[in-house]
């Protein structure tokens, strides 16, 4: 009954929202224009495709609607009986067909130079994965080994995508959510909403940046429009696309995934960030330094005993970042797809069981082994045997660093 | 006169029906009900999408709404919509008493219903919270479907077969019926353009169907039986999912466009009183965009990584369909050139169809070019591509067909001042629907997204009103309908129905009777 009239309320506040007038955005009504030299070219093909488009619109529709108000029987206009005419069709067979191949020339063109990927400063492979990119530098001025690699993940908070009224089906039974908004009201909205991420890739600015391309679930596709490069990941196979972002053209340009991949693929934003060669490499080594540090803070955990409060505080965190968006924040998962965690004979049996497919993923659930330390897989892990009231049966309910790293 | 035998009686006449007409009816309203059940979908769809952020449905249910709206407008709504207007009229146009083979016809019917409540079920126990529906897009790219896919997605699997087999079936009786059953006299190139349309519509399908069957069994197997077709870990590729589904699936579309111009090419000429425009350039279009539409599959996957001479190879084949089907267009709008034009309904939305469907070219053309298409695909720019030319173009022809033969199914003339209404209605919304679309595509607005960035909201806002609007004028078209059909209410009409009409079909009384031609019409 409870649970009945909040859905009921709770439907009527999203109504609510519904009928208030917006007043977000700029009215974008054309591509974005191109930043890169390709992405410029591809930009004019598009507006000269439009303007044929329009301009054989104007004397198509022009010459229905002519004959539509003066050729009607209500003006009394007498139909004449012709039929045919080989030198009119054959007219507008060959005037299209000319039109076509003027099209064709340059996009020819521009379509080699997007597949030359020779003469590369920098390599980047690209990794999709749901509902996260996986970035690894791989080449730099032929150093190779640069041994960099970085997770980027959606970074506006989940409380702000406001979470749907109804958890699964339209008329699922107490499924009303509790983290829909009291009020009502969207929470501050930024303009990033939903368009930002934690890590940004970082590419020079004035060279060539080359990106290899796969996924390790499903297809995704990886799009910047400012650049026009969209190319799928397609898991086991390699695709490669490049650009070139022209000296003082640094800045941020942002894109999103093109593909279909589940759930998540609304929310996971591609973010690439120019900047000048110089603060590229002082990036580089800054970055390198930094994954460094916390490789061997990594291994130095292996020997640490951490107390039960520090290992919840920091699994909560990492659950929420990581592993909320298919479990719930309350444990109670979308089954039955996501099954819930709170109770769960996984979370509550052998320890080894639990760990293991956190490490190493499950049907639709990713390896996390391969992206988080174990200290942080002992912290969700921690923290999954003992939030919401869950008691492990096997009366371990602390997992230190050393336990995952087995 | 030998013995006449009318309908069976009651419920029997309709499940062991034979008669084109009972089962070309039965098709029409199995489409319709699909079309409104589709809708509603959409209807989820666009409330979901209505404002940025999350508010009415979880993004798993949204993806579940958008594949099977998807799934159940091309399927279950355009194509029985065309193959009913096909069992009615094909007959009617060439003189036959009925199809050739009325009992494969009662089985291509009957399976359809069947095949469907599969689809349904899964969408009820989802509306129930109790499991999920297909949740990968219409298309069911590989890997998502195949190694991430819901439990239903076997019921899909066989539901997709049994679609398969009706379409078959269907598609063998119409050409059957075509090559054999025409009156004493008509030639091929004397046969009407629908006819001619659905025969090339006919032979796409026997030649497509069983590759969409091909790609479904292999996912079953690669599911259940450990192969990996489409699994590189095994050797499989996805990429060969995507070359066999669009190796049926292009084609796919032109099965549901071909008709459309068989049916505005009877109409235009009927209301512009003058004859069709180039009758013989229009067969030829027509067939040679059938051939083209064999040899462009990759147009979808320009973005997967094609060699670059694929990808060129594919641009130049989809550029070149622009050359036939401008003809198309350039032949209507000659036909309309000097005519004495009247605006009866039929006509209101044959004219539409020009227009719109020419929009819905237009932009298909832009996607033609390849390194523009990549910009524009999985975009919202692509959404409004194909809703012009399979809402505006496809739908809206299978309506204008409806009025146009209507009174001679029923041999009463349907409330005009509401047919009138509805032209508007659906007209007006369907553009404040669609045509924002292009914007927020261009813009940059991914397709199947549950929730969108700040910069798209307007826009969103007003196509959701545009489809909130559209959804709702249909049901003026049902109350029509349900008029005319149940409550037999309407004025009688003649024979000839329409002052400018001609074709084989208007020689018959209206309403036609039961066995359409009992005697042979001699066409000169
Ligand atoms: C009431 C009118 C309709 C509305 C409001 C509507 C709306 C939509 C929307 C919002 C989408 C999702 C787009 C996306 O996120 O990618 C969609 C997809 C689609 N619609 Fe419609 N639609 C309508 C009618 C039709 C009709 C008559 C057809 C006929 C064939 C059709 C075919 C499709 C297809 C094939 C898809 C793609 C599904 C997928 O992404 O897998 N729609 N429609
Ligand atoms: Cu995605």
């Amino acid at each position: 009954m409870q649970s009945f009239a909040k859905r009921c309320s709770s439907i009527g506040l999203a109504l609510a929202t519904v009928t208030s007038t917006s007043v977000f955005a700029e009215w974008q009504l054309d591509m974005t224009p191109g930043v890169t030299e390709v992405s410029q070219q591809v930009f004019d093909m598009h507006r000269t495709m439009l303007w044929w488009c329009v301009a054989i619109g104007v004397v198509v529709f022009g010459a229905m609607f002519y004959s539509m108000i003066m050729h009607r029987k209500s003006k009394g206009h007498e139909a004449s009986q012709f039929h045919e005419s080989t030198s009119v069709e054959i007219a507008w067979t060959v005037l299209p067909f000319v039109i076509l191949i003027l099209m064709a020339i340059p996009a020819t063109k521009v379509l080699i130079a997007m597949s030359d990927t020779d003469d590369s400063a920098l390599t980047v492979k690209i990794t999709g994965s749901q509902w996260k990119w996986h970035y690894e530098y791989l080449d730099w001025e032929g150093q190779g080994g640069l041994d960099l690699d970085y997770y980027s993940i959606l970074s506006t908070p989940s409380e702000e995508i406001i979470r749907p009224v109804l958890a699964s089906g339209l008329f699922p039974k107490n499924t009303a959510k509790d983290s829909y908004r009291e009020d009502g009201i969207y929470p501050e909205r930024d303009e990033l909403y939903k368009r930002d991420v934690d890590k940004p890739l970082i590419i020079p600015t004035g060279r060539k940046v080359r990106f290899l391309i796969t996924s390790d679930d499903v297809i995704h596709s990886w799009w910047v429009p400012d650049f026009a490069i969209k190319k799928d990941a397609i898991p086991g196979f390699i695709n490669e696309l490049w650009t070139l972002v022209p000296e003082g053209k640094e800045g941020i340009y942002r894109g999103q995934c093109a593909e279909l991949c589940g759930k998540d693929h609304a929310f996971m934003p591609v973010v690439v960030e120019a900047r000048s060669v110089e603060d590229f490499e002082k990036w580089m080594v800054d970055a390198r330094e930094a994954q460094k540090a916390e490789a061997l803070a990594a291994a130095n955990s292996l020997d640490k005993t951490f107390s039960k409060e520090e290992l919840m505080a920091e699994g909560e965190k990492h659950y929420v970042a990581r592993c909320s968006a298919c479990h719930q924040a309350n444990g109670q998962g979308l089954p039955p797809t996501f099954p819930a965690l709170a109770g769960s004979k996984v979370a509550l049996g052998a320890v080894a069981d639990h760990i293991d497919i956190v490490n190493n993923g499950k049907n639709a659930m990713p390896a996390f082994g391969s992206m988080l330390s174990p200290k942080e897989i002992a912290a969700i892990v921690t923290y999954e045997r003992n939030a919401w009231g869950n008691t492990p049966s096997d009366g371990i309910d602390v997992v230190q660093p050393r336990d995952v790293a087995k | 006169m030998g013995e006449h035998h009318g309908p069976m009686k009651g419920i029997k006449r309709w499940l062991y029906a034979t008669n084109h007409k009972d089962i070309g009816a039965m098709y029409l309203w199995f489409s319709f009900i699909m079309f409104l059940t589709g809708g509603a979908l959409a209807m989820i769809i666009r409330a979901e999408l209505m404002y940025p952020g999350l508010q009415l449905v979880d993004p798993n249910f949204f993806n579940q709404m958008t594949t099977t709206h998807g799934l159940i407008m091309v399927f279950g709504a355009v194509m029985p919509g065309f193959v009913g207007l096909a069992n009615l009229m094909v007959p009617m146009m060439i003189g036959a008493p009925d199809m050739a083979l009325p009992r494969l016809n009662n089985w291509s019917f009957w399976i359809l219903p069947f095949a469907f409540s599969l689809l349904i079920i899964a969408i009820i126990q989802s509306f129930l919270g109790i499991s999920d529906a297909p949740n990968f897009g219409w298309t069911f790219y590989a890997p998502l479907s195949t190694k991430y896919g819901p439990a239903s997605t076997d019921f899909f699997i066989f539901s997709v077969h049994m679609m398969g087999i009706s379409s078959i079936m269907g598609a063998v009786n119409v050409i059957v019926t075509i090559f054999n059953l025409r009156a004493p006299g008509m030639t091929l190139m004397k046969m009407p353009l629908f006819v001619w349309t659905w025969l090339i519509t006919a032979f796409l399908l026997i030649a497509v169907m069983p590759v969409l069957a091909g790609a479904v069994t292999m996912m079953l197997t690669d599911r259940h039986f450990g192969t990996s077709f489409f699994d590189a870990a095994g050797g499989g590729d996805p990429v060969l999912f995507q070359h066999v589904f669009w190796f049926f699936g292009h084609p796919e579309v032109y099965i549901m466009i071909l008709p459309a111009f068989g049916i505005v090419s009877a109409i235009i000429p009927t209301f512009a009183r003058k004859p069709l425009f180039g009758y013989a350039s229009m067969v030829y279009a027509t067939a040679s965009i059938a051939f083209l539409s064999f040899v462009v599959w990759a147009h979808h996957m320009f973005t997967v990584g094609l060699p670059l001479a694929g990808n060129l190879f594919y641009m130049y084949m989809t550029m070149l369909i622009a050359v036939p089907t401008g003809v198309k267009v350039f032949n209507w709008v000659a036909t309309m050139w000097k005519g004495s034009m009247t605006f009866e309904v039929p006509m209101l939305f044959a004219i539409a169809f020009v227009i719109l469907f020419t929009i819905g070219g237009f932009s298909g053309l832009m996607l033609a070019i390849t390194p523009v298409d990549q910009q524009y695909h999985d975009t919202y720019f692509v959404v409004a591509h194909f809703h012009y030319v399979l809402v505006s173009g496809a739908v809206f022809s299978i309506i204008a067909g409806v009025y146009y033969w209507l009174p001679k199914w029923t041999g009463r003339m349907y409330n005009i001042g509401l047919a009138k209404l509805h032209f508007w209605c659906s007209l007006i919304f369907v553009n404040l629907l669609f045509f924002p679309m292009h914007f927020v595509g261009l813009a940059g607005m991914p397709r199947r997204y549950s929730d969108y960035s700040l910069q798209f909201a307007d826009f969103n806002w007003w196509i959701s009103i545009g489809g909130f609007g559209f959804g709702v004028s249909q049901l003026i078209l049902l109350w029509i309908l349900i008029d005319i059909c149940f409550r037999k209410k309407g004025e009688a009409v003649s024979d000839q129905v329409w002052e400018g009409a001609e074709g084989l079909e208007w020689t018959l009384p209206s309403p036609a009777p039961y066995h359409s031609f009992t005697t042979p019409p001699v066409v000169k």
